[in-house]
């Protein structure tokens, strides 16, 4: 606040008339100050939170530890495991959202009858809340007995198979890819909607095939759309919890525990404010990594205009 | 792209192939919300069945489906009305009237919206439960809006940069105030994108699920987290729970259909239009 009103001052000496707008420029406050209460403040206090001994059942315990949570953390056979699954999801899902969000991208950036049913099809997955993919996911489809997949299993002749049981990563990762695919598509499709046809054509009259096409003029076209999508995409999926909650509970064991299901079961099932806040940083020191290069990515889209 | 009639079939035939594919488990799951229990997990899978309203009639009125789904609708509709009363006139500020903390400001607010959960949810935990917010509207409601800030505050920045500068200038020499500026210049030309922006934060609210399974038990849970009890439903209600899950995702992807030209600019902050 105190830097808004060093620039009302100063541009206020230049033109009287500025004034009203450099008024004008206070109206972001409220909404500065909302965020602040409601986000900094807590990350700050998760910062305090971690430097404590502090379980919820015994309260009256709560004493000041150092940085002793975070090697604890780190020691921790569990959590190298937690953050290893975190990893897989995270790659897995990014890499095969990409590849099916630019498939389905391609063919829907033809002209064809029932386009606009097609498209509608294609991004539901994606409106529909996580708790009902999971939820539909885990009984109608993976279902061992009565699935649809232990059906289409039967009919082809393959053993049935308990995905949750046998498969859980696996599992977990085709509901989430299922639910993202859509979130690839939109963007590379608006992608190569803002593609220059008269390229494309001048290139076609050389004789360039639709390989050539594709790696030479499309994907270049396409980059910054690719990294804007795979950058917000593994943010987002960096802090998935409803898919993996609802699906397997973080299991069997800890197979399908990521960063956000075992805090979640660190704070709220073993009460332990103090670990869970250490881990709870570097759920956010592993966020910021990726977040760094997409303010970057962003801040020069604006510059150049190109994604704007 | 030019192709050979054959391939353009072809490709057709193909896209329409995967796209049903992938509508498969929504299509299978209002199919089932209509079918009797015993026909919802008959071998093999029935396509063709004599379709009944029962489970429905059972998933809404028998069970708490209502109060929760009227949780949503609270929570939703006044994070989206809050987040919108915050942010517009601070996005207006941002298009407008930048200074140079106006860059710093977007990024940061921006860095809010894509921090993890994980980071916050304790301390917010901790504080709720002092302040007596847990597992009220109110609290949800001030978590909500937090989440959809950066997003309104973003895309109306971008709706507003695309109002001709022309028109702002003329009607400043003519000395409208701001809320006229606003209000009759600015507001019209912008009203579509309005429409998009809340759409885009009451999909967002309304599907939420980790805030509202970490910060309410019953009086304030929304419609996601009673979903969430269905994980063990074991074959026994799946029509019930079909149902239930077609009218809980049911207004928000109507909604989404409705908004889907403006769903990229919205996913990415505005950056891609």
């Amino acid at each position: 606040m105190s830097q808004a009103v060093a620039v009302y001052k100063s541009e206020d000496a230049v033109k009287p008339e500025r004034s009203i707008f450099a008024a004008r420029r206070l109206l972001p406050i409220p909404t500065i100050l909302f965020m602040v209460v409601v986000t900094q403040i807590p990350l700050l206090l998760t910062l305090r939170y971690s430097l404590e001994r502090w379980n919820l059942l015994r309260p009256d315990r709560r004493t000041f530890l150092g940085f002793d949570n975070y090697p604890d953390v780190l020691t921790d056979p569990n959590f190298v495991t937690i953050i290893l699954n975190t990893l897989v999801i995270t790659v897995s899902v990014v890499v095969f959202t990409l590849i099916f969000g630019i498939a389905l991208a391609l063919l829907l950036n033809r002209d064809f009858p029932g386009k606009g049913i097609v498209r509608t099809m294609l991004i539901t997955p994606f409106l529909i809340m996580p708790t009902v993919s999971a939820v539909l996911w885990k009984n109608v489809l993976f279902n061992p007995a009565f699935g649809l997949l232990a059906s289409l299993a039967v009919m082809l002749g393959l053993p049935r198979s308990d995905m949750l049981q046998d498969h859980a990563m696996i599992a977990v990762i085709i509901v989430i890819v299922w639910q993202w695919t859509p979130f690839m598509m939109l963007i590379l499709l608006a992608g190569l909607q803002s593609l220059d046809h008269d390229q494309i054509e001048a290139a076609q009259i050389d004789g360039a095939g639709p390989l050539v096409l594709f790696r030479y003029i499309v994907l270049p076209h396409l980059q910054r759309y690719i990294e804007l999508a795979v950058l917000m995409e593994t943010l987002f999926i960096l802090s998935v919890f409803g898919v993996i909650f609802v699906l397997t509970s973080g299991g069997p064991g800890i197979q399908t525990t990521n960063l956000s299901y075992g805090i979640y079961q660190e704070a709220f099932q073993r009460w332990d404010i103090g670990e869970a806040s250490a881990m709870g940083v570097y759920a956010i020191i592993l966020a910021n990594i990726v977040l760094l290069v997409f303010v970057r990515v962003l801040r020069r889209g604006q510059q150049e205009g190109i994604a704007t | 792209m030019k192709t050979n009639r054959w391939t353009g079939f072809g490709l057709t035939a193909f896209t329409y192939l995967v796209a049903f594919v992938l509508f498969f488990p929504i299509l299978w799951m209002i199919l089932t919300s209509f079918k009797t229990e015993a026909d919802a997990f008959a071998y093999p899978p029935q396509l063709l069945f004599d379709p009944t309203l029962a489970n429905w009639e059972i998933a809404l009125f028998d069970t708490n489906f209502l109060d929760h789904l009227i949780n949503t609708l609270i929570i939703t509709g006044l994070s989206t009305a809050a987040a919108l009363a915050l942010g517009i006139p601070a996005s207006y500020a941002l298009a407008y009237y930048q200074t140079r903390r106006s860059d710093f400001t977007l990024m940061w607010l921006i860095s809010t919206r894509m921090l993890p959960p994980v980071g916050v949810i304790v301390p917010l935990f901790v504080i709720f439960r002092d302040l007596g917010l847990r597992d009220t509207h109110l609290g949800m409601i001030i978590i909500y809006t937090a989440m959809n800030l950066p997003l309104v505050v973003w895309m109306m920045r971008s709706f507003f940069l695309d109002v001709p500068y022309e028109i702002l200038e003329a009607s400043r020499i003519d000395g409208t105030s701001l809320w006229q500026e606003f209000r009759f210049i600015v507001i019209p030309l912008v009203l579509p994108g309005l429409f998009a922006t809340a759409l885009l934060c009451m999909i967002f609210a309304w599907n939420e699920f980790f805030f509202a399974f970490n910060m309410t038990v019953t009086d304030a849970a929304p419609v996601s987290v009673y979903i969430s009890s269905f994980k063990t439903a074991e074959g026994l209600f799946w029509a019930k729970m079909s149902a239930g899950a077609t009218a809980a995702v049911l207004p928000i992807v109507i909604a989404g259909w409705i908004a889907q030209r403006q769903l990229v600019q919205g996913l990415t902050m505005g950056a891609v239009k």
